[in-house]
């Protein structure tokens, strides 16, 4: 009991403070422009990880192994059609241009 | 009908429910699994989504872009609602877990549910401020693209919203049976699924767009 | 805004085909008259049946409204083969087109033809290659894992059901409006607004989205199934290879749909909301349109052929009596073709402007999708190998699709070359080459299922000698209709043309038109072998159960198989259990106790959920708004009102599953064991005589 209400505190405490640090960023231009995306998707990564760990309860537990499996798979496929997209889409719009 | 693993243990993750009988165990396992693969399904739709978007990012034709449109405060405090919605949804979880009473998780399950209408309430306003300032989706390939990107969530959280309402009736009309456990089990992935959606536009619409 | 405006939004009086061919009788308006016609006629003939038969309720209670996964499996199988009629159909009118159509306008008008190409592609590819492969997938998987049923039996009512609402709506563009003439691949910026106001790409749209949904769940269903339902000992090297081909289709399902599903709806979204995803001005993009609906094309060709390959294993193994030569190969094999399918997709628009670099990345991805099924057909060659191989229907179709199907992956090695692909783009040579893969890849293999799994599902074989018949009408007339079509397409004859110009190809069009032919012959003599075997079942019974000799679990209980599959639930200790059982006098053997078992009880939802998202869609098309939201309200409150009932099972006492399994061992008995040379004759009972 104690430790579930532990798990889920410190998911919403990470999750805030990760989501602060990202507006902060933006808000006060602590970075140039890109420099600041690049800050701001590695924070997103994290915190879907920090999601992902307290808020799903996905381990690396053998007993949860059908599961991870899964998210890594889709994660692949979603990495394959996103970044096959982006390369593809904007490999014609810089012959075009 | 028999439900048959190869292994006993439980294959599942999702919600730990490792204080359940075993029976409850093996029925929540597959239906929670199947849930889990479409919500990759789900995900899968919302990567091209995102993808489409980042194609269509310089799509302007002339119209408004991010840098006048998009509201930083309305995007952190949209995201403050919603992240804290996914919390109050953990609580939900904690009280079927751990029998707390229906009243608890009834109260847990209105915290969400406000929270989560008052998330929506802010998007859509934001959206008619966008209309009202002309930005709308028949403009430009751009605002297309945010519009459906960013209005598949907020209709995702619609379907939420009601979920949880009926979950709510039918958590009045059986109790928390073994059926509306394993709903509110599904229900939770989903809400919390759609913060971590949620996560990824702020960041990759939001942040970006504010950030130039 | 008129009363009739908002109740019928775009429907008039000229929507409907018959007043178009009264108005203006040319050959062509005739043709899509008397289309419709069949399609109304054909509708009324059958609902004119049932009545006076009186079989409405046998219909509705034994059949429509069943959650088990066989009869739901037999349904898709029966609306695909419908659905079939037609679009063969079709090809033999466009093939008949091309061969009177040089310097000649020909039969149909070129609006009438693009809607014939359109219709065929989209009714082919959604509601009869992967109709037929579910419906093979849902009634064969679930018996070779050892389950009751697939994981959810209800949404698989509901996936049948969204399937053939599709297919109701393309039957229904027959009759009211014209279907689209932007081909199955319904590319904008043709089918946007600006260029098409019509309903066309509408039905397209909704009439495709409806089957993806569909396609969708069944997917989630499947793996599920294969994940969470296999009996006990059945590992994963232990499934049989069809169960494996299914759990790789359904993963491309779950993983292929949402792209397509991205495409039409944005295109919905451009169509309807005055968007401008595809549209050419104003920042729209039609390359994004393309890449999407290839990122779901490409797995759906596997979807396609991935199950059939799954077929080809289980029959080759079966009438060779050996076990599977390779099977690890196989497994792997299947799932890297799984994978590979997701990296090749922009082999479908080499020509559309990407650098070369981008070009000889994916055309490499795509030759080596050629290793993997190269090791599959070097399998089954082997497992053919000493064996005692009987040539029976299936195996036939087997020996014609290893045969075939290497010409066709040959032709797909040219097109994979992107300055080979730049010269026969868009010609009749891709044209062939698809066919080349999804008739031997497809067809043959679902024709090979049908013949083999029909005693298990009906109890009695199926006519041999109309088979071979339905045999030497296919695979001839696949090289009749197609081989002539690699030559035009190699000397630059572009596809989906209405009209030729060059006398020279006279011969070629010929050639295939009498192909088409012999192809709807084949389909043809198909009906006829049903027939006569039903008319002859009183010789062809199988009620043992394993007419021929063969290897999986689905063989160990009787035919047709009870309700609830496995009297008790198999224990599995290897590879090919059932084969094992025989082996060691373990099958046929009544169990220690007999337990209750629960089924789902029949449930109307899947039907009405099905017809609702219909009425939902149909509205979309019509701009009928009170329609689609009434549509859609009525598939939410169905599946609302579900979630409420709790009684959705039913129990099927220990002593009615004795009884029966009870009953079927006393005709085991009294069966006699049939060695394979007699296979074929009526003395075969479903007993199959170990020779060791």
């Amino acid at each position: 009991m104690r430790r579930d209400f532990i798990t889920y505190c410190f998911g919403y405490l990470a999750a805030l403070s990760l989501t602060g640090i990202a507006f902060a960023c933006v808000f006060y231009r602590l970075l140039p422009p890109v420099q600041t995306f690049a800050l701001v998707l590695v924070l997103a990564l994290i915190q879907v990880i920090v999601h992902m760990r307290c808020f799903l309860h996905i381990s690396l537990k053998r007993s949860a192994r059908a599961d991870l499996q899964l998210i890594l798979f889709s994660a692949m496929i979603i990495l394959l059609m996103v970044g096959g997209t982006l390369v593809v889409l904007f490999n014609l719009s810089a012959r075009m241009m | 009908m028999a439900r048959l693993t190869t292994e006993p243990e439980l294959r599942h993750a999702g919600l730990n429910l490792a204080d359940d009988p075993r029976e409850v165990r093996e029925q929540v396992e597959s239906d929670v699994f199947g849930f889990w693969v479409f919500l990759m399904s789900d995900a899968v739709m919302f990567a091209l989504l995102f993808a489409v978007y980042g194609t269509m990012r310089h799509a302007t034709a002339g119209g408004p872009g991010p840098e006048q449109e998009f509201k930083f405060h309305s995007a952190f405090w949209e995201t403050a609602l919603l992240l804290t919605s996914s919390f109050a949804y953990g609580m939900v979880s904690l009280s079927m877990k751990h029998a707390r009473g229906q009243l608890w998780l009834a109260l847990w399950l209105g915290i969400t549910f406000c929270l989560g209408a008052g998330f929506l309430k802010m998007e859509i306003h934001d959206f008619l401020t966008m209309f009202h300032d002309g930005a709308t989706p028949e403009r430009s390939g751009y605002l297309s693209s945010f519009f459906v990107l960013v209005g598949m969530h907020g209709f995702h959280v619609l379907s939420g919203l009601t979920w949880i309402l009926l979950m709510g009736v039918q958590l009045a009309v059986f109790g928390p049976d073994d059926r509306v456990k394993v709903n509110l089990i599904r229900l939770g992935l989903f809400w919390h699924f759609l913060d971590l959606i949620w996560v990824v536009i702020f960041s990759v619409v939001y942040l970006e767009g504010l950030s130039l | 805004m008129t009363f009739w405006h908002i109740l019928l939004g775009r429907l008039t009086w000229d929507s409907l085909v018959f007043v178009e061919a009264w108005r203006n009788p040319t050959i062509s308006e005739i043709i899509g008259g008397l289309a419709g016609g069949v399609a109304v006629l054909g509708a009324a003939l059958l609902f004119g049946l049932i009545t006076i038969l009186g079989r409405w309720r046998y219909l509705w209670t034994v059949w429509l409204t069943s959650l088990d996964h066989k009869k739901i499996g037999i349904m898709y199988m029966v609306f695909a083969v419908i659905m079939l009629c037609r679009a063969l159909i079709e090809a033999v009118l466009m093939r008949t087109q091309q061969a009177i159509a040089i310097n000649n306008p020909g039969l149909v008008a070129p609006d009438h033809f693009a809607q014939l190409f359109s219709t065929h592609g989209t009714i082919m590819v959604f509601f009869v290659g992967m109709p037929l492969l579910t419906g093979l997938m849902n009634f064969v998987m679930p018996l070779q894992i050892g389950s009751r049923d697939v994981a959810f039996p209800y949404m698989n009512s509901i996936s049948l059901w969204l399937t053939v609402g599709g297919g109701i709506m393309m039957m229904a563009s027959l009759v009211v409006g014209k279907f689209s003439t932007g081909g199955w691949s319904g590319y904008p910026p043709y089918t946007e607004l600006a260029f098409n106001g019509g309903v066309g790409p509408d039905y397209w749209i909704w009439a495709v989205s409806l089957s993806s949904l569909g396609a969708m769940m069944t997917g989630i269903n499947f793996a599920v199934t294969v994940y969470k339902f296999r009996s006990p000992g059945m590992r994963w090297m232990r499934l049989p290879l069809f169960t494996w081909t299914t759990l790789c289709t359904a993963i491309l399902m779950i993983f292929a749909m949402p792209p397509l599903t991205v495409a039409t709806l944005l295109l919905a979204a451009d169509r309807y909301l005055g968007m401008h995803f595809f549209t050419n001005d104003l920042g729209g993009n039609v390359m994004n349109f393309v890449n999407l609906f290839w990122l779901f094309g490409h797995p759906e060709v596997y979807i396609l052929i991935l199950p059939a390959f799954g077929v080809y294993s289980e029959v080759v193994s079966a009438f060779s009596s050996k076990e599977l030569y390779g099977y690890t190969s196989l497994v792997i094999a299947t799932m890297v073709i799984a994978i590979l399918s997701f990296t090749v997709w922009l082999h479908h628009f080499f020509t559309m402007g990407q650098s070369a670099g981008v070009n000889s990345f994916f055309g490499i991805a795509t030759m080596l999708i050629g290793i993997p099924t190269g090791v599959k057909i070097y399998d089954w060659i082997w497992t053919m190998f000493w064996g005692e191989v009987r040539f029976s229907t299936s195996m036939l179709f087997s020996i014609a699709f290893m045969i075939t199907f290497v010409i066709g992956g040959m032709t797909g090695i040219i097109l994979a070359t992107p300055p080979l692909d730049y010269l026969v783009h868009n010609t009749l040579f891709l044209v062939a080459h698809f066919h080349n893969m999804l008739i031997p890849g497809t067809l043959y293999g679902v024709i090979a299922g049908y013949y083999y799994w029909f005693p298990k599902a009906f109890g009695f074989r199926l006519s041999e000698k109309w088979g071979r018949i339905a045999f030497v009408c296919w695979v001839p007339g696949f090289y009749l209709a197609f081989m002539p079509l690699y030559v035009m397409g190699a000397s630059g004859v572009a596809r989906r043309t209405q009209e030729l110009f060059d006398p020279a190809l006279r011969p070629w069009v010929i050639a295939a038109e009498i192909g088409a032919l012999l192809l709807l012959a084949g389909l043809a003599s198909l009906f006829i072998q049903l027939y006569v075997s039903i008319r002859q079942r009183h010789t062809t019974r199988v009620p043992v159960g394993d007419p021929w000799d063969a290897r999986g679990l689905e063989w160990s209980m009787s035919a047709p198989p009870p309700e609830y599959n496995f009297a008790v639930i198999p224990q599995v200790s290897r590879r090919d259990p059932f084969h094992w059982q025989k082996i060691n006098n373990g099958a046929y053997k009544p169990a220690d106790h007999y337990r209750d078992i629960e089924v789902p009880k029949n449930s109307m939802c899947g039907v009405l959920i099905g017809l609702g998202m219909t009425a939902c869609f149909t509205g979309l098309v019509w701009h009928m708004w009170w329609l689609a939201v009434c549509g859609f309200t009525f598939s939410l409150g169905t599946a609302i009102a579900r979630s409420f009932m709790r009684d959705v099972r039913r129990t099927i006492p220990a002593a009615e599953v004795e009884a029966q399994h009870r009953r079927w061992l006393e005709t085991t008995a009294a069966a006699l064991p049939i060695p394979r040379h007699l296979e074929m004759t009526p003395e075969n009972e479903g007993l199959a005589k170990w020779q060791g």
